[in-house]
């Protein structure tokens, strides 16, 4: 059974439609990485898989339960920290996360050893007993990441969890979401691309509303295929803006698309560095059918 | 219901965590004495009983419980805050009455922080105890209503000052409903059925009744019906929100 299932996602905001017929499932050991430009619908549809909206159509449940009808049992299950890690500004981390330990009803012994576990892994020690108000970026975010944590869910659904981190602070969120992968099904929203290469086992890419691709890293190779486009590792930059900018449209019939390196910006609208190595075969982005034709022609 | 005290316990702390339970026990105190002692006249009056007190709630009540209520769901929203409070595993009418009660119990001991007015009024004669003790549960189901009202109108924008001004509107139409002056404006046209509605949700009138010595039922039955409507109101406005 899929820890998350989606189907048939909607959620419209009077004429607009935020989120249009999104269909996907998570299973435990996965971390999806949610990609997409600024308004693509990614932050909706987390807020309707985490309860906070009411979706206008379609269906979502978390380990077997319906969001919208069993919101309590499912959100029991599932750990989330909102974009921006909002958090109360005139309570301590400590005390916050003692509220949010309450909330979720952990007593006793087990409440004591949760919240030092969460305190240690995300390492907000130093600044356990000092005002959020007063934290720097990081260690707000540090103190979101916490409480999504806290309960050890099965679900972790994280909007942006490496937002306004220093390079440091990124490394060690990466390493925490890779440690947890193991045992939970993760969704992470994300503008970084090179976050989804060290992370993510899977990613979609979402733009107005719609599943446009979905990504798997290849296997024998660095990179990754997002449908029948392969980027090669650190390139999927060009993959992401020909997907969502409209260039590219979905392949039919098995014709392959490929990007590899040493291509020009216009090419393949994206920034690659000159080649290495010279290589015949480089081409931007080339259909496989194209390409043997070339062959034989040499 | 351990969510709903869950809430209650974090929204108590957040009023004296921050100077907002400070100002406004001192401006309540002030406001009380200046108001008991100048314009109601409690030592020239000669009488042993606490009636300038209370006479002066309603309009108290009619500026400061718009002031604590407007905060309750407004600046959740604005600090996004409430996305993480609505995905708790706490069902929403739990956090609706968490907070509503930690608020009324924050004016609770606010309103009860005048008991030196009490000890005053015992010491210079021999009050009617009684009377005193139904004035106090008057002004606090009183209270409660305003809360209530306020509640839902916080829920309904994340603007605290629009929460605030309309707060202090919709609270003034049920002070004052019983008033000769409203009253006398529905008389001229309207039949004595929509004079005695009019009448019949008016706070001041109700509250006066409880502080002559007399709980009646009906009025006890009123502020809880009201509480109730108005944070039903709430949980739907709410709901609403999520939904839009």
């Amino acid at each position: 059974m899929a820890m998350i299932e989606i189907r048939d996602l909607v959620k419209r905001f009077g004429a607009f439609t935020a989120v249009d017929g999104v269909t996907f499932n998570v299973e435990r050991g996965t971390v999806l990485g949610f990609l997409g430009p600024n308004g693509a619908g990614k932050s909706t549809t987390m807020k309707m898989l985490t309860g906070f909206l009411t979706p206008s159509a379609g269906r979502i449940s978390v380990c077997g339960y319906d969001v919208t009808t069993r919101s309590i049992q499912a959100k029991r299950r599932i750990g989330y920290l909102p974009e921006g890690a909002p958090a109360y500004p005139d309570m301590t981390p400590a005390e916050f996360l003692g509220f949010i330990a309450d909330a979720r009803s952990l007593r006793g012994k087990t409440r004591r050893v949760k919240l030092a576990e969460a305190i240690e892994r995300i390492q907000i020690g130093p600044v356990l007993h000092q005002p959020i108000d007063t934290l720097s970026k990081g260690f707000k975010r540090r103190v979101g990441l916490a409480q999504a944590i806290l309960h050890d869910p099965d679900v972790l659904v994280l909007d942006e969890p490496t937002d306004g981190l220093d390079p440091n602070q990124k490394f060690e969120v990466r390493k925490l979401i890779q440690d947890m992968a193991r045992e939970k099904a993760i969704i992470i929203s994300t503008h970084i691309l090179e976050e989804v290469e060290s992370v993510c086992t899977r990613a979609l890419i979402i733009s107005r509303g719609r599943v446009l691709a979905e990504g798997r890293p290849d296997e024998k190779n660095n990179g990754w295929w997002f449908n029948d486009l392969y980027a090669e590792s650190g390139r999927l930059d060009a993959v992401f803006r020909k997907i969502t900018t409209g260039a590219f449209e979905a392949p039919s019939s098995g014709v392959q698309h490929k990007i590899e390196l040493g291509k020009t910006d216009s090419e393949t609208g994206s920034v690659c560095n000159p080649p290495q190595q010279p290589s015949p075969a480089r081409v931007g982005v080339s259909d496989s059918a194209a390409k043997k034709k070339k062959g034989e022609k040499a | 219901m351990s969510g709903a005290f869950t809430v209650f316990r974090r929204e108590l702390s957040s009023y004296f965590s921050t100077p907002v339970a400070y100002i406004f026990i001192i401006i309540f105190l002030f406001l009380s004495g200046i108001f008991t002692f100048y314009i109601g006249n409690l030592f020239e009056r000669g009488q042993a009983d606490l009636r300038p007190f209370f006479l002066f709630h309603p309009w108290l009540y009619l500026l400061l419980i718009p002031a604590i209520a407007m905060r309750m769901w407004a600046e959740e929203r604005k600090s996004g805050t409430i996305e993480l409070l609505l995905t708790l595993p706490i069902s929403l009418p739990a956090i609706a009455v968490g907070k509503f009660l930690a608020a009324w119990f924050f004016t609770i001991i606010v309103v009860s922080l005048t008991f030196p007015i009490w000890l005053t009024v015992s010491w210079l004669g021999r009050p009617d105890h009684g009377v005193i003790v139904a004035g106090y549960i008057g002004s606090f189901l009183m209270a409660g209503g305003y809360l209530a009202i306020c509640s839902c109108l916080s829920a309904a924008t994340k603007n605290q000052v629009i929460a605030f001004v309309i707060g202090v509107m919709v609270c003034f139409l049920f002070t004052v409903s019983g008033t000769p002056i409203v009253l006398e404006t529905f008389a001229s046209w309207a039949p004595s059925i929509v004079v005695d509605t009019v009448a019949s949700f008016s706070f001041i009138t109700r509250f006066n009744a409880i502080t002559e010595g007399v709980i009646d039922i009906r009025d006890v039955v009123y502020f809880t019906s009201l509480i109730a409507i108005w944070l039903l109101a709430s949980i739907l406005v709410i709901d609403l929100k999520k939904a839009k």
